[in-house]
């Protein structure tokens, strides 16, 4: 886990100072001095792995991810504090959005497989996989907060104002997770075991609730951790439709800015969200599968 | 001793893509109290699809039980509701399938998948069922039982495995047993455990068994009676002795002739039966077995032969009397 960090910090930290152009580039030519002066302040006139090495040795000793280079007086550590727990906010909703809808439509597709029910259900998955939120959003938008006036356009804070972030953003996850969840039914309910219990008498839903779910949920259950660090860390497009203040902008500007430092601690938090969510992912296999427990 | 389940032209079809698979075409038998009845075959004869459709579990689609009857305490079970037909199964009649190491469920304790069964069945509370489920995995001889019943499957041997089988198949007291190759899968010293267990309990609870197999060995050692079954058809059935003594479908002479034998002379070979079963999709007209038969004559390409009384309990379906050559 630790190799894996330190592994993604050198190549984003190489690639971050290896693309041409730098922080304090402006479309005015600044004088020499002065973008001396800045970079001296910053450090950056120093060899790269001098910087890597200060950079990750002031993580490592002080949890401190410098300073914003672009935004003048603020620190990666203030903007993590105050967008992160929005992006997270919007992140576990959207994956609950996600669960809610996907595993319902995955079983009763499996369970009416080639009716219309799971052609409904597939349907339904093939729209949120193929429509892009930047088309779901302003669609939400039109539909129930403009037409039908049920939630506000923008903003955020309220639980009012969560619900169509939080379906724009979990309805293109929950048609994965709904054909995922289908797919593995399928291939459940056709499993020895599922005769068996049906030999026993047992009822279809004490068969499909007792037997088989647990069974269908592993393949699901590996895709939910890069999910969860997807979904958590902050999304740009959804977060700008809805004037959402999250962590998703800072992907995209601290890149285009050269804002190394920021681009570093957003590319480090990804990663260690990502790690942390196969972990755990990992911890609930055990849970599932007496199989990997055992071992 | 009366007779308890009652088969009669039993009609399964499986339709698929390449056509409708005649798996069992309208088959008759009968099973008595206490019986020990073997069904035997090669694989795909309908000997599974056969029981399967007492059970009422094939699946559906692409399977369909077409035609016939099972007559079981007086009641047709093809004509049961869903929720009737679940009374039956696993309560009055249960089954071991042939794979104990896919039969079980890898995510359930055995206490769990033992005791479902009888809460439901026998209306036992959670402690009742699950003393009754060490009695039982006692009664089939698993070691530490107290300790064992809360494992899980992967922690068992395959035949710790099917004895768990046999034991939950026995849990509610069934009247028949079916089980469908429990030996199959195992090897032939674990074979031979298994089925003394199963003449043991056979012995102390007295059930019917319908057992399938394609092991004429097994069938010798433990049936009373015995069906050949060929293509979906029963093409001979007789008493365990008679078969062995004297059988008489060119089938079923041709299946012993293939057994190897202790007290055969060393370099005599094993007589094979040549040619491949017919296209269940598509069969020929006449006997299934005419175009593989050394016995045909021309009315076994024109014409299916039906069962026929040739002794006491012995039936035949064949043109050619094999004992006298042509009838």
């Amino acid at each position: 886990m630790i190799p894996v960090l330190i592994f993604i910090s050198i190549v984003t930290f190489g690639l971050a100072h290896g693309v041409p152009g730098g922080p304090f580039d402006t479309e005015k030519k600044r004088p020499p001095e002065i973008r001396a002066n800045l970079e001296k302040y910053y450090g950056l006139d120093k060899p790269i792995y001098i910087q890597y090495l200060n950079y990750m040795g002031n993580i490592i000793t002080k949890f401190d991810f410098g300073p914003s280079l672009v935004q003048r007086g603020r620190t990666v550590n203030e903007i993590f504090a105050a967008h992160l727990p929005v992006s997270a906010q919007l992140g576990i909703l959207a994956l609950l959005v996600a669960l809610l809808i996907g595993i319902p439509l995955g079983i009763v597709a499996a369970l009416k497989q080639n009716t219309f029910w799971d052609y409904l259900g597939m349907g339904i998955a093939v729209f949120g996989v193929s429509v892009p939120n930047i088309v779901l959003g302003p669609l939400l938008i039109w539909i129930f907060a403009l037409a039908l006036g049920w939630f506000p356009v923008a903003g955020w804070g309220k639980p009012s104002q969560m619900v169509l972030p939080s379906i724009a953003l979990g309805l293109g996850s929950s048609a994965i997770i709904g054909r995922l969840t289908r797919a593995s039914m399928l291939q459940v309910i056709r499993e020895d075991y599922i005769r068996t219990a049906r030999a026993k008498g047992l009822t279809e839903r004490v068969i499909m609730v007792r037997h088989a779910l647990k069974n269908a949920f592993i393949p699901v259950a590996t895709v939910l951790g890069p999910m969860f660090a997807a979904l958590t860390t902050g999304t740009f497009v959804v977060e700008q439709i809805f004037a959402i203040p999250g962590m998703g902008k800072y992907f995209i500007t601290s890149v285009t800015n050269r804002d190394y430092a920021v681009v570093m601690g957003t590319t480090l938090l990804y990663a260690v969200f990502l790690v942390i969510a196969n972990l755990a992912v990992d911890i609930t296999y055990a849970f599932l599968d007496p199989r990997i427990r055992y071992t | 001793m009366g007779t308890i389940l009652e088969v009669k032209g039993l009609k399964t079809q499986f339709f698929t893509q390449d056509g409708i698979v005649n798996a069992v075409n309208g088959i008759s038998y009968t099973v008595d109290e206490g019986e020990t009845l073997g069904i035997v075959g090669e694989s795909g004869c309908g000997k599974s699809v056969s029981v399967l459709s007492v059970m009422r579990l094939i699946p559906q689609p692409p399977g369909k039980i077409v035609g016939g009857q099972v007559i079981f305490e007086g009641r047709d079970l093809l004509k049961l509701s869903e929720d009737e037909m679940r009374q039956v199964r696993g309560n009055k009649i249960s089954m071991v399938f042939q794979d104990p190491m896919t039969s079980l469920n890898p995510v359930l304790t055995i206490a769990r998948q033992m005791t479902e069964g009888m809460e439901l069945h026998l209306g036992l509370d959670h402690q009742q069922a699950r003393k009754r489920a060490i009695e039982l995995l006692e009664m089939v001889n698993i070691p530490q039982a107290k300790d064992r019943i809360d494992d899980y499957p992967h922690q068992f041997s395959g035949g710790m495995r099917q004895r768990v089988m046999i034991a939950m198949g026995l849990s509610c007291n069934p009247q028949v047993l079916i089980a469908d190759e429990p030996t199959t899968a195992l090897d032939v010293t674990i074979q031979a455990q298994i089925l003394d267990l199963v003449r043991d309990l056979k012995q102390k609870i007295g059930m019917a068994i319908i057992w399938i197999t394609h092991d004429l060995g097994i069938v010798a050692g433990l049936a009373d009676r015995v069906l050949v079954m060929y293509a979906g058809y029963i093409i001979e059935s007789a008493p365990v002795k008679e078969i062995y003594g004297d059988p008489r479908h060119p089938y079923t002479l041709g299946l012993l002739g293939s057994i190897p034998r202790l007290d055969a002379e060393r370099k005599k070979k094993l007589t094979p039966i040549e040619g491949l079963p017919p296209d269940l999709i598509d069969p020929p007209p006449g006997c299934p077995f005419a175009p593989r038969c050394r016995f045909a004559i021309d009315q076994c390409l024109a014409e299916n032969p039906t069962l026929q009384p040739v002794a006491l309990n012995h039936h035949v379906a064949c043109w050619v009397d094999t004992k006298r050559g042509v009838a």
